[in-house]
């Protein structure tokens, strides 16, 4: 009977005990944070998005091979002489063409091991971490501030100039073996 | 209201069907929708966190959004299914929770039937809730359908007992059935409602106040567990039974069980509010008294009514985010072991208090 009384009163008793902490928990301020219009602020060294400053970029290919699951696709052209690429605001001078600089940002796994070896520090991460897309494609990223046709217009310069002077060294080496010749026209026959 | 109303309307079955559809209209609906984003905003802040907010102001507009998504969705009825039963379950149960508006006191003039047997009436209808949902349950041909509703059954039926105790406890002190004029009893002033010993004199009223108090806590509990609220939700509980018996409903039917539950819960605070705590009476007299307008009692009783009936909801609310789900055993040990007997010594000794 005793039993009985005190477990009625302590049900009773703890239920208003209960009562008493919910209540009070309705006037806690709630710790809710109204997610895409306030925003927590990400830590000093977060990984997100990566992106890459074409203005700086020399196309050394290095961020390219540091990255273990080979997201990154750079093509270059050497440039000629004639052309001026300009220089990278820490000095170095620009000798090629970055034709394709892609970067597959569905593959990256965000290590950030490419930023490291990039001697230009132009390939970095920044706090954009909201990029979903509806198709996977959109996930690849161009850097290449080359449109196509600059690209393939670079491509065939490049060609035409390496063509030229396959053809002037060719002409050289020609003149060259005629010269060898009218300086001493009697090797070739004992040949 | 009735007479008023024919008055204007002319006609007496266009006068019944106003008269019917009135709270369905001024009470249940406009409740549901507060009600919801209450229950959603009340649970929200007490885990600290800040509920719906991005409908309207603060998310109020968040039920009329979801309304409108509810009627957009398709109505399956899987095939399976009894469709005859499988159809009429959810307005079975919606016709339970509404039939009880007929015999509320909203006001002292509005009382859809003054009929004398109010509240054996509204005990005797709210069966209809039980076969509703046990049709439902049946007829959707799912497991867990099936014993939710069996859960829901027993558990109604045990919870009827202390309830309909404690009714009887309060009848015998007011000596009425009729709702109305149980709340006219409590008049005037708050320590005449029935909950402070009732409108009697003396000694008795004294005596009364703490069988009062047992009298409500039980009422309370057992109120609660007839309308399937948490802790006592196991009919539906959703990490045993995916829904419970309305598991395989959708779009509006789910809708209609939905209402029914929010309308519920309306009417058995209501029925709290009319037997203890002064029905539809202001607790510290009326306004329009003081200021000479007669006209205005009735909607300041209106106001008392649905405040306090409001307040019990919110407590409802609140003891759901406060307490976890009973299990079956510990259900049925609250009702047969805990509150029966207390509600029945409990009448006993009231008894021989209004014998004093
Ligand atoms: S962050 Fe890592 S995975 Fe992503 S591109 Fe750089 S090296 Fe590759
Ligand atoms: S390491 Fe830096 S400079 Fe070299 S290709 Fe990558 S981004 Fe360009």
């Amino acid at each position: 009977m005793k039993e009985y009384l005190k477990n009625t009163w302590e049900g009773i008793w703890t239920v208003l005990v209960g009562m008493k902490v919910t209540l009070k928990h309705l006037f806690v301020p709630s710790v809710t944070i109204q997610y895409p219009d306030v925003k927590l602020p990400l830590p000093e060294r977060a990984r997100n998005r990566l992106y890459v400053n074409m203005d700086d970029c020399i196309g050394c290919d290095q961020c390219a091979r540091a990255c273990p699951v080979d997201c990154i696709e750079i093509e270059t052209v050497k440039a000629l002489p004639t052309d001026d690429l300009g220089v990278t605001s820490n000095g170095k001078k620009k000798a090629l063409w970055v034709t394709k600089f892609d970067i597959d940002i569905a593959k990256c796994c965000y290590c950030g091991l490419c930023t490291y070896p990039c001697p230009t520090e132009c390939i970095y991460m920044t706090d954009v971490y909201e990029f979903s897309e509806y198709k996977r494609e959109d996930l690849i990223y161009n850097f290449s501030v080359l449109t196509p046709q600059e690209a393939e217009e670079k491509k065939k310069n490049y060609e035409k100039f390496m063509a030229e002077k396959a053809a002037a060294k060719a002409k050289a080496a020609a003149a060259k073996a005629a010269q060898a010749k009218t300086d001493n026209p009697n090797n070739s026959d004992k040949k | 209201m009735y007479e008023y109303l024919n008055n204007i309307v002319g006609n007496e079955v266009i006068t019944y069907f106003v008269v019917a559809a009135l709270p369905l209209f001024l009470v249940v609906l406009p409740f549901a929708l507060i009600a919801v984003l209450a229950e959603r905003k009340v649970s929200a802040h007490m885990q600290d966190r800040l509920g719906p907010m991005r409908v309207g102001y603060h998310g109020i507009l968040q039920t009329v959004a979801d309304i409108l998504k509810l009627i957009q969705k398709e109505d399956i009825i899987i095939p399976q299914a009894d469709k005859k039963l499988f159809n009429l379950a959810p307005f079975l149960v919606f016709i339970g929770s509404y039939a009880v508006f007929a015999a509320l006191p909203f006001s002292s003039k509005f009382i859809g039937t003054n009929a004398e047997v109010g509240i054996f009436y509204i005990l005797a209808v709210s069966g209809f809730v039980v076969a509703g949902i046990l049709m439902g349950g049946w007829a959707s041909d799912n497991k867990y359908s099936l014993l939710g509703a069996m859960r829901s059954a027993a558990q109604i039926v045990s919870y009827e007992i202390p309830t309909a105790i404690v009714v009887l406890t309060l009848v015998m002190i007011t000596g009425t059935l009729n709702l109305g004029t149980m709340s006219e009893q409590q008049t005037a002033y708050f320590w005449n409602w029935n909950i402070l010993g009732g409108a009697g004199e003396g000694i008795q009223q004294i005596l009364l106040i703490p069988f009062m108090v047992v009298a409500f806590t039980i009422l309370f509990i057992s109120t609660l567990a007839e309308v399937n609220r948490t802790p006592f939700d196991i009919p539906e509980a959703e990490s045993e039974l995916v829904a419970g018996f309305h598991t395989e409903y959708s779009g509006m039917k789910f809708a209609m069980f939905f209402l029914a539950e929010y309308a519920n819960m309306f009417a058995v605070s209501a029925i709290i509010v009319s037997l203890l705590f002064g029905g539809y009476q202001s607790p510290f007299g009326y306004l329009g008294n003081t200021l000479g307008i007669p006209a205005l009692i009735p909607f300041e009783q209106l106001f008392w009514f649905l405040s306090k009936g409001v307040f019990f909801v919110f407590v409802q609310m609140w003891l759901r985010w406060t307490l976890p789900r009973l299990r079956v055993d510990q259900l049925m040990t609250v009702c047969w072991k805990y509150l029966i007997p207390y509600a029945v010594f409990n009448l006993l000794i009231v008894g021989i208090i209004t014998l004093i």
